[in-house]
Parts: C-alpha cells; sequence; structure tokens
C-alpha cells in the first residue's frame, strides 16, 4: 500500500517576523530563541534560563505572549514573530511602552527589559487600563534580577496612560 | 540534540498513521513546554516529533448540550482560563488554569499536554478530578473514556497507551448546588508548582452537602482523590467546623508526598489540611453560583 503518512517537514519554514517575511531553512527542532539570535541577529531576544521560566527570551507568537526558548521554528510556521526589534515604528519612532520605560527608568542593568517590554506590550492589547496589581500578576514570569519591579510597573501604567501615583507606588500587600 | 525529524499532521487519522509507523522513536508534541526542556535536558531524545498544532479535531473549547464542556487536548490553559462559557459552567476550572505558572506559559500549554506528562504537582488534574471529568482516548481500536481520577498510574505515567491519543476532556454539568475551588500553597514563588494543592467540591441541597469531591495535587505519585474526607462531608452543614476539621484531618492520612525541595514529605501532609480545612471555610460561605 502507498504510504498515507506525511513525511517530516523538510522544506524552508515561511514565517513573519517584525512583518518580515522569512525563508528559513533550518531543523524545524530548533528552538525559536536561537534561530532569532543566532541565523537572524535579533538578538534584543534575551537568553536567560532556557526554560521558560525568567522571561528574558519573551515574544510574541500572533499577538500571544511565549518564551522563545520553549518553541521549536517548526510550530511558528505560517504565524507572524514580533520581537523587540519590531516594536517600534517605521522610522524607529519608540513605541509608547518603549517610551514609558525609558520615562520612568523601567529598567537597571537591562538584560530583563527586551522581554518586560515585549510582555507589557502584550498585556495592555489586551487590557489597556490594568490595575497595578493586574501588571503585577500579568508580569509574573519576567524575573527583574536587580529587583527594579516598582519602576516596571510605573512604566507600565505610565505606558497605559494610568497614573502611576496610589497603589503602584506601595509595596504589594 | 534537539534535532528530531518534525512532522506536521492535520488529522487524527494522519497523526495514528504516523505514530504506527515511527512506534517509540516518536513523541507527540503540543504547546512545547514540556517536551522542549525535557529535549534539552536530554531526558527526551526523540528522532521524530508529531506536531499536534494543525490537528484541527483535537483543538477547540466547545459547549455540550447537556450543559456541560469540551475541551480540545491542544486547547491552551490560557484560553480555558479566559474563556467565558468555561467562567459560566465551571468557574473552578477557570479558577485552577490562572494558577498554573505564568501567562507566558499559559499561552502555549495544553489542557492534553498537562495531562499525559503526569507530574502529580499539575494544577488540572484535581480541579478536573472534583469536576467528574472524563478523558476521551482515540486509539487503534477506537475511542475510550476514562475518568480523569483513573488517569494516573505514577510519576509521569499514565493509562494513554503509546499507540493512543488524548483526544479531549468532558466535563459534565454541574449538579445544581455545585460550588468548587482551588487552593494552592505557595510557599516559593508565585509560578512554581505548588508544594501541595487542594480542589475541592461540594453540592448542597437544603443547607446540606450532598455530594462531595476533594482531589489534591503533589501529594503522592500522582495527583488523587480523596475518598475517605469526601464521604465524611456528606450530610453536614458547608463550612461546619467540626465536619470540616474531620475531613481535612482523613486528606492528611490519603496522602503520601515525596519529600523534595519544596517541604518534607510529613509538612506537605500538614499543609494539605490546612489547605483543605481553608478552602472547605471558604465554599461554606459561598452561594453555589
Amino acid at each position: 500500500m502507498a504510504s498515507a503518512t506525511p513525511r517530516p517537514v523538510r522544506d524552508a519554514i515561511q514565517v513573519t517576523v517584525n512583518g518580515q517575511a522569512r525563508s528559513l531553512r533550518t531543523p524545524p527542532a530548533r528552538p525559536l530563541l536561537d534561530v532569532l539570535r543566532d541565523d537572524l541577529e535579533l538578538t534584543g531576544t534575551k537568553e536567560g534560563c532556557s526554560v521558560g521560566v525568567c522571561g528574558a527570551c519573551s515574544i510574541l507568537v500572533d499577538g500571544r505572549l511565549m518564551s522563545a526558548c520553549l518553541v521549536p521554528v517548526g510550530m511558528v510556521a505560517g504565524r507572524e514573530v514580533t520581537t523587540v526589534e519590531g516594536l517600534a515604528g517605521p522610522d524607529g519612532e519608540l513605541s509608547r511602552v518603549q517610551r514609558a520605560f525609558l520615562e520612568c527608568s523601567g529598567f537597571q542593568c537591562g538584560i530583563c527589559t527586551p522581554g518586560q517590554v515585549v510582555a507589557a506590550t502584550a498585556l495592555l492589547a489586551e487590557n489597556p487600563s490594568p490595575t497595578a496589581d493586574e501588571v503585577r500578576e500579568y508580569m509574573t514570569g519576567n524575573l527583574c534580577r536587580c529587583t527594579g519591579y516598582y519602576s516596571i510597573v510605573r512604566a507600565v501604567l505610565s505606558a497605559a496612560g494610568t497614573s502611576a501615583t496610589g497603589d503602584a507606588a506601595k509595596e504589594p500587600a | 540534540m534537539l534535532l528530531f525529524d518534525y512532522h506536521r499532521p492535520t488529522t487524527v487519522a494522519e497523526t495514528a498513521a504516523l505514530m504506527a509507523e515511527l512506534g517509540e522513536d516518536a513523541e507527540l508534541l503540543a504547546g512545547g513546554t514540556s517536551l522542549m526542556n525535557l529535549a534539552r535536558l536530554g531526558l527526551a531524545e526523540p528522532a521524530h516529533v508529531i506536531a499536534l498544532a494543525d490537528v484541527g479535531e483535537l483543538g477547540g473549547l466547545d459547549a455540550t448540550p447537556d450543559g456541560g464542556l469540551q475541551l480540545g487536548a491542544t486547547t491552551t490553559i490560557r484560553h480555558v482560563e479566559t474563556s467565558p462559557l468555561v467562567r459560566g459552567r465551571a468557574p473552578g476550572l477557570a479558577e485552577a488554569c490562572g494558577h498554573v505558572a505564568t501567562v507566558r506559559i499559559r499561552n502555549q500549554a495544553t489542557v492534553g499536554g498537562s495531562l499525559v506528562h503526569a507530574d502529580p504537582n499539575q494544577d488540572l488534574p484535581p480541579m478536573l478530578m472534583v469536576h467528574d471529568a472524563l478523558a476521551r482516548i482515540t486509539g487503534p481500536n477506537g475511542d475510550r473514556s476514562v475518568p480523569v481520577a483513573e488517569l494516573f498510574l505514577g510519576f509521569f505515567e499514565t493509562v494513554v497507551q503509546p499507540e493512543e491519543i488524548l483526544h479531549s476532556i468532558v466535563v459534565p454539568p454541574p449538579a445544581r448546588g455545585f460550588r468548587a475551588g482551588y487552593l494552592k500553597f505557595l510557599p516559593r514563588t508565585k509560578d512554581d508548582y505548588s508544594t501541595v494543592a487542594v480542589a475541592v467540591g461540594l453540592t448542597a441541597e437544603e443547607g446540606r452537602v450532598t455530594a462531595a469531591r476533594i482531589a489534591v495535587a503533589g501529594g503522592g505519585s500522582t495527583p488523587l482523590r480523596c475518598t475517605a474526607a469526601e464521604r465524611a462531608l456528606v450530610g453536614t452543614i458547608p463550612g461546619e467546623a467540626t465536619a470540616l476539621a474531620e475531613a481535612a484531618a482523613l486528606v492528611r492520612e490519603a496522602l503520601d508526598p515525596i519529600s523534595d525541595a519544596r517541604g518534607s514529605s510529613g509538612y506537605k501532609r500538614e499543609m494539605a489540611r490546612v489547605c483543605t480545612t481553608r478552602l472547605l471555610r471558604r465554599l461554606g460561605t459561598e452561594d453555589a453560583g
């Protein structure tokens, strides 16, 4: 009988990265993180823990927040990937979230910042005016080893146009 | 490592044919949160990975005509958590889903993946058990249905056979007067696996418990129901102090957790008692939804 089973994927993987169509000839099992950084030279996405915990490699796949270290590149065939490099406008003008992180000093050493900015972008797309508690809840998975969390929360609230006073300035209960 | 062949079937029949052809060399890939980690650590070294993302019939989240829910195996945990349908028909299930790791992981991890991975600390199994949920498993000899309470055999082991696929989970319509809740004890970080976690479902009529379900994650080599504690609650007043203390003590007796970095065996058993007490107290003051 003729084999009815489809053959493994060997064709180039077609994916849109930051609005650009890309054709990737690479093993589909490779983590998207490695492909972004090593093949596409998009080094804004950082490698931290490599096991989906720290959030340094946060990216958007069809607008949904994911860990690039846990996504095999084959999984994003036909889908749209956004990295921190894709958030600024066409002329390089920073996004609302990026501007707010600058204005509120929402970073210290900077290694977690791309992931924080991508996660905050995903949050505001789902919930345009979150409370400080909702920001903390949503961004629980984005670790800042400098522990600069207060200014990160303030930056997200500022990007949302929510006042950064009141409960945002207080320690969490 | 991580150089497996990658297959993208689009139907369950194609998936089954690939599984038959590739046998033990193949692993199924749903969200990837477990398999990618295991592969990277060298704990799984499949030559072939069969990705389920394009198999439409394994996805979805639907209302069943009788008032219950059907959750496709590849439905993400975030989808279940945020679904108005789930919040309406099984709010306890949405609550438990909201406790899984982080939003980022919930966007990727799936219902089916979290069940067949069979880590005894997972959040969904105890909550599905208190809903009397059924796992629909499809294989070469047709479909079979197994209560989620009977799905797990041991650490990382289920009754799903190598040639079978977990197709979907069916959550029956809750009885009138049913309410459910989840309490996850997290002494370390919010995105951690629990030290122990307790799910409770109570059905009450005219001020008396007519049916109870209690299930625990992290209390042994599998998530498990505590049937002696359930029986002790039937006929009591919801939230009544003596009855809930007795039930909570029976939960402690039913468990045999391993000692690990999240706590000693004795500590976990005691915290399961405490969590059961608190949850029963909470549910005793809540009206059925």
